[in-house]
């Protein structure tokens, strides 16, 4: 007996949780299925560390963050979205607190807010520094509740299940036994989350495969700007581990070789001793990962056995503010970087962190697919247009997964019965997978061809880009295509066979790589975090558009634009660093109203 | 140049072997690789049949729980350099039933889980447009510790008493049921005290906190036990006195 539901969700982290404490609100008789390849609790979102911003001090407003979102993203988010998106994200962070959110407070009881990148008023709600694994066991503990919601965990979807243009459920293994099952459903929800291991130096946990954006793809639906990919300027060397721009916004320096803030040498302000609002440390991501990487062509970076690195510099902030605003910091550094950022400078470098792309959706995260939604980084709406926002994308995952949730919601309430006929195709699905990957006896390790995967990706299309090395990049993924059909696998278990979820995986990686070269290559401007050294300007009259890349029969890629949405902010420059019109963030801080103080 | 390090990792698959074996493997590794970058080398360059769970690899996502050397570890947090010369031994966390290799089934932790509620309860919701419920850092902080629980199951592969009775509801399910009971939020304490109440094995904890030795983020469960049962010991002597109507 297959089992049947009315929406099916890919995914367990923020946005699919969000999305089934939706669909169980919107309608309690709908039934639904939470399908994910880990535990819920173990999603990616659990590693976010910083910030969820959200507009709730006196002297913010709405207008101020939708600005700063769409300059930060260099005016390619649409705007009726990020409208929707600003108008939204408090009051869902509210509900997290209502829900038990362990949100850092004021000495008052009220929930505190601080500074963070690119953001001109102090914004972003936290717990402490690991907001994202707060929110996460929030929101899983809190769908508990719900006797509605079905649990596939630890199930692996490969295909969508696709018939008559609709989408009608997916196939998907059982990790456990190794059975392959079709789960129907009138509606889909992918909350797979990104894609960050098609690069080698990343923050991403390893699970972040890609998986949903390459099945919508497969299934027809199309990948929206794949050429934006955001490299946050303070990972940790060697492990890639994420120091949360929190470090920065709580007063933390760049330095380079020489005790330098190297960043006033880059259009991005004057150093004050205090952090400064869109300003030095508080620029957007796209700008910092930028002026590292002139800074390593000046030779004012330090060389380290695992690449060229700064320092950001916390010892200033004390041991007590350190503590209680960014303990993990301190936790990681201790651990994994042998040193105490009370008393040390801490290694950091740019590292993949962040799909601006994803899956194409409209503002109620429908694809165009008939049954077929995505929500939170899997999906590009866009509200993060070129260049995300820290502390913007918790926020995302929360308001557009409630949304997708709604959206879906109504479609599965009034969409035909799911067409038994289109079970069969998990027939075909099983024969595929028992020869892809069960009676395989190739030659190519799936490590090795990962392993040149990413080399080929930070080569082609890392924080510069130019068209020769992004062709070489095409030809180069061609052949590990091709090479992907020779892979072996030596575990012949049904029982949890990882090397088969593996071989899955890179499989998935190898589509969404080939979507974001494609895009890169079409894309002949520079915007955001795509910077192409051929084509060093923004070109508003040819770009100011999403890319829309679209699989063909053969796997190859087509690519077509579509125009930004724009409402009442029409393109201008990206300026930072100018004399703070709002005062420093520490002036800001220094009030009572938002001190902080308890964390 | 990079030292060598000769691991010995617990192998069974329920296919072909009725019970656990030992394969050993060398793998080089340098000051920064966890034991976790050992299983990773091993699985991507020397046998590709190794299966464990992992994925942040910095220590929150609560995946990759084995026992090194006899002693409950997350194998990301835990350095190949501290056990030089080896061998090191790698098995899966005890007291829970094997899937396959260093994989376990953490299900029955998961249906406890659900039943101590681990939500915020309320007799009348406040809607949202009535903004937050106030807390002050101090209220935070008396439940703050306990919601720092990453699930990652050490605890209960430390636990004697689960290890004995697994009935026991077990030392983290306590730890998330006290990390709402003592949320100024939350008025569901009476709900959870029925379901850590019924059974025996809470009162079997003799306070050997071995829980909280092995806890990578400073829980506390044993801490939350003994909390509980001063809780539960006082409401029954208050029913004792006071019976109910009276």
């Amino acid at each position: 007996m297959t089992p049947s539901y009315d929406v099916v969700l890919v995914g367990g982290g923020g946005a699919g949780l969000r999305a089934a404490i939706a669909i169980a609100e919107t309608n309690p008789r709908l039934t639904i299925a939470v399908v994910s390849k880990v535990y819920p609790m173990r999603s990616h979102t659990v590693s976010a560390e910083g910030g969820a911003a959200g507009v709730i001090a006196p002297d913010d407003s709405i207008d101020e963050h939708i600005y700063d979102t769409i300059s930060g993203g260099d005016w390619l988010c649409d705007q009726d979205a990020v409208e929707a998106f600003v108008h939204e994200a408090p009051q869902e962070l509210m509900r997290l607190e209502h829900w038990g959110c362990p949100w850092s407070r004021e000495p008052d009881g009220r929930v505190a807010v601080r500074p963070f990148g690119g953001m001109k008023k102090m914004r972003t709600w936290f717990a402490a520094d690991k907001t994202g694994f707060h929110m996460l066991h929030t929101l899983f503990q809190t769908s508990l509740k719900y006797g509605g919601v079905t649990r596939y965990d630890e199930w692996f979807v490969t295909r969508l299940l696709v018939d008559d243009g609709r989408v009608q459920g997916v196939v998907a293994i059982d990790l456990k036994s190794g059975r392959v099952e079709a789960i129907t459903a009138k509606a889909v929800i992918l909350c797979t989350g990104g894609c960050g291991k098609v690069f080698p130096f990343t923050t991403n946990a390893a699970i972040k495969t890609g998986d949903g954006m390459t099945l919508a793809y497969r299934a027809g639906a199309p990948l929206k700007d794949m050429e934006f990919v955001q490299y946050h300027p303070t990972g940790l060397p060697f492990t890639g581990i994420l120091i949360t721009e929190a470090a920065r916004a709580e007063g933390g320096y760049l330095i380079n070789k020489d005790g330098y803030r190297y960043l006033q040498d880059y259009n991005l302000g004057t150093p004050q001793p205090h952090p400064v609002f869109r300003s030095m440390e508080l620029g957007p991501r796209d700008r910092l990962s930028q002026a590292f990487v002139k800074e390593m062509e000046k030779g004012r970076t330090i060389e380290t056995p695992y690449g060229h690195v700064v320092h950001l510099d916390l010892r200033h902030l004390g041991e007590k503010k350190i503590n209680a605003k960014i303990p993990f910091v301190r936790e990681l550094c201790t651990k994994y970087q042998n040193l105490d950022p009370v008393r040390d400078l801490i290694p950091v470098r740019p590292v993949v962190h962040y799909m601006m792309g994803g899956i194409h959706t409209d503002i109620h995260g429908a694809t165009p697919l008939p049954g077929l939604f995505a929500a939170g980084e899997a999906a590009c709406v866009s509200i993060n247009g070129a260049n995300r926002l820290g502390s913007n994308s918790l926020p995302e995952l929360l308001v557009f997964g409630a949304r997708a949730g709604r959206a879906a919601a109504e479609y599965a309430s009034q969409a035909r019965e799911v067409d038994p006929r289109v079970i069969a195709q998990k027939t075909d699905e099983h024969r595929r997978l028992e020869q892809e990957l069960f009676g395989r006896k190739g030659r190519e390790r799936i490590a090795t061809l990962r392993d040149e995967m990413q080399k080929t990706m930070e080569a082609s299309a890392g924080i510069y880009r130019a068209a020769p090395a992004l062709r070489q990049g095409v030809a180069e993924l061609q052949r590990l295509q091709e090479r992907y059909a020779d892979i072996a696998i030596e575990d012949h278990s049904r029982t949890f066979n990882t090397e088969r979820v593996s071989a899955l995986e890179l499989s998935f990686l190898l589509d969404v790589a080939q979507s974001m070269l494609a895009a890169a290559l079409a894309r002949e401007e520079s915007r955001g975090a795509h910077q192409r050294t051929d084509f060093p300007k923004r070109d508003d009259q040819r770009f100011l558009a999403h890319s829309l890349v679209s699989r063909n029969a053969d796997g190859s890629c087509r690519v077509e634009h579509r125009p930004v949405t724009i409402t009442r902010w029409p393109p201008g420059e990206r300026v930072y660093g100018e004399a703070a019109p709002h005062g420093t963030a520490h002036q800001a801080a220094d009030r009572p109203l938002s001190s902080g103080a308890g964390v | 140049m990079a030292q060598r390090i000769r691991l010995q990792i617990a192998r069974y698959r329920p296919e072909q072997e009725s019970e656990a074996t030992f394969d050993e493997y060398e793998v080089p590794y340098t000051k920064e690789m966890a034991v976790l970058d050992g299983l990773n080398f091993v699985k991507d360059r020397l046998d590709g049949t190794l299966a464990y769970r992992w994925s942040c690899r910095m220590g929150i996502c609560g995946s990759c729980g084995m026992t090194v050397n006899g002693e409950p570890k997350l194998t990301c947090a835990t350095f190949l350099g501290d056990y030089a010369p080896g061998p090191l031994r790698v098995e899966p966390l005890r007291n829970f039933p094997v899937i396959r290799d260093l994989i376990v089934d953490i299900g029955d932790f998961m249906r406890k889980l659900v039943r101590v509620k681990p939500w915020i309860v309320r007799s009348a919701e406040k809607p949202i447009a009535g903004g937050e419920y106030l807390q002050t850092p101090e209220q935070l902080e008396e439940y703050k510790p306990f919601s720092m629980c990453i699930n990652c199951m050490l605890c209960y592969s430390a636990c004697p008493i689960y290890g004995l009775d697994p009935k026991f509801i077990g030392p983290a399910a306590i730890a998330l049921a006290q990390r709402y009971n003592l949320d100024n939020r939350d008025e569901g304490s009476a709900d959870r005290m029925e379901v850590l109440s019924e059974h025996e094995g809470i009162w079997g904890c003799t306070f050997v906190g071995e829980c909280t030795k092995v806890c990578p983020k400073h829980v506390d469960p044993a801490g939350a036990i003994q909390r509980y049962k001063l809780t539960a010991a006082i409401d029954s002597m208050k029913a004792f006195f006071a019976p109910r109507g009276a």
